[in-house]
């Protein structure tokens, strides 16, 4: 019973906060500081000759963030070989 | 894993075709519409996933070309770093094929437009170059983890693992 109790508090804290913090947000579609997004959205297309500014982001203005997520999945390869491999602990 | 019926294995063969073509279309179109490499290699990943479940583990085995796909995986990383590299006369990643008229240098219209192939410069390459090694490395991953539960599966009833 009392573990319900205290199960309840915890569930109208956290819902509350969240409510808070969700009814404050701002408006879909109007970002806070909007200056970065406004530079890829008007000058990918004439800067790096490409249509799908996401891709543009994602492989040419941080392409160094990509190459991270390239290593990070050579890297669970490596771990998965490691974790299976033949043979005992010698 | 023993393979399944008859009718799960044709409409593997069905539809593994379309898989593998839609999983390339995502990959080489990266630079045009959603999706790019990782998505795209993921889809074709599928593929040996869908292969191994079908037809069982001891055909897969024996289809599957594990050298293969570590060169492809370590291939493709390598072509995704030089061509970082390659953009170093200004800075890392610099997209330096774009817009000028070789390989994947079409200028593109400025505004909406129905798409530019040839164009993007490093951005496809780089795309071509990261689903190579995503579908390398899913699927190694998948193959691996099979290998090691056929090895636990082999050694009796007793887990031993690795260590027997």
């Amino acid at each position: 019973m009392k573990k319900h109790v205290l199960f309840l508090m915890a569930l109208v804290i956290m819902v509350g906060t969240l409510w808070g913090g969700l009814s404050r947000i701002h408006q879909f579609g109007d970002p806070v500081i909007a200056p970065m997004d406004d530079y890829y959205l008007y000058n990918a297309q004439a800067e790096r000759s490409v249509n799908n500014i996401v891709t543009s982001i994602v492989f040419d203005y941080r392409g160094f963030d990509t190459l991270g997520e390239a290593a990070v999945l050579f890297t669970a390869v490596c771990s998965v070989l490691v974790v299976f491999r033949k043979g005992g602990h010698n | 894993m023993y393979s399944l019926s008859v009718i799960v294995r044709t409409i593997c063969d069905v539809f593994a075709w379309f898989l593998a073509v839609f999983g390339v279309y995502v990959i080489v179109h990266g630079h045009l519409t959603p999706g790019g490499g990782f998505q795209g290699g993921a889809v074709v990943a599928t593929l040996f996933a869908f292969l191994l479940v079908a037809y069982g583990g001891k055909k897969f085995v024996s289809f599957y070309k594990s050298n293969l796909f570590s060169w492809f995986e370590t291939i493709g990383l390598l072509v995704f770093m030089g061509t970082g590299l390659l953009g170093l006369g200004t800075t890392f990643f610099y997209n330096f094929l774009a817009g000028q008229g070789g390989l994947f240098g079409s200028p593109v219209p400025i505004g909406p437009n129905s798409g530019v192939l040839n164009s993007s410069g490093t951005i496809a390459l780089m795309n071509m170059a990261v689903g190579l090694e995503v579908i390398g490395g899913l699927s190694l991953i998948l193959y691996y983890m099979f290998k090691g539960i056929r090895l636990y599966e082999e050694s009796g009833s007793e887990e031993t693992g690795h260590d027997g």
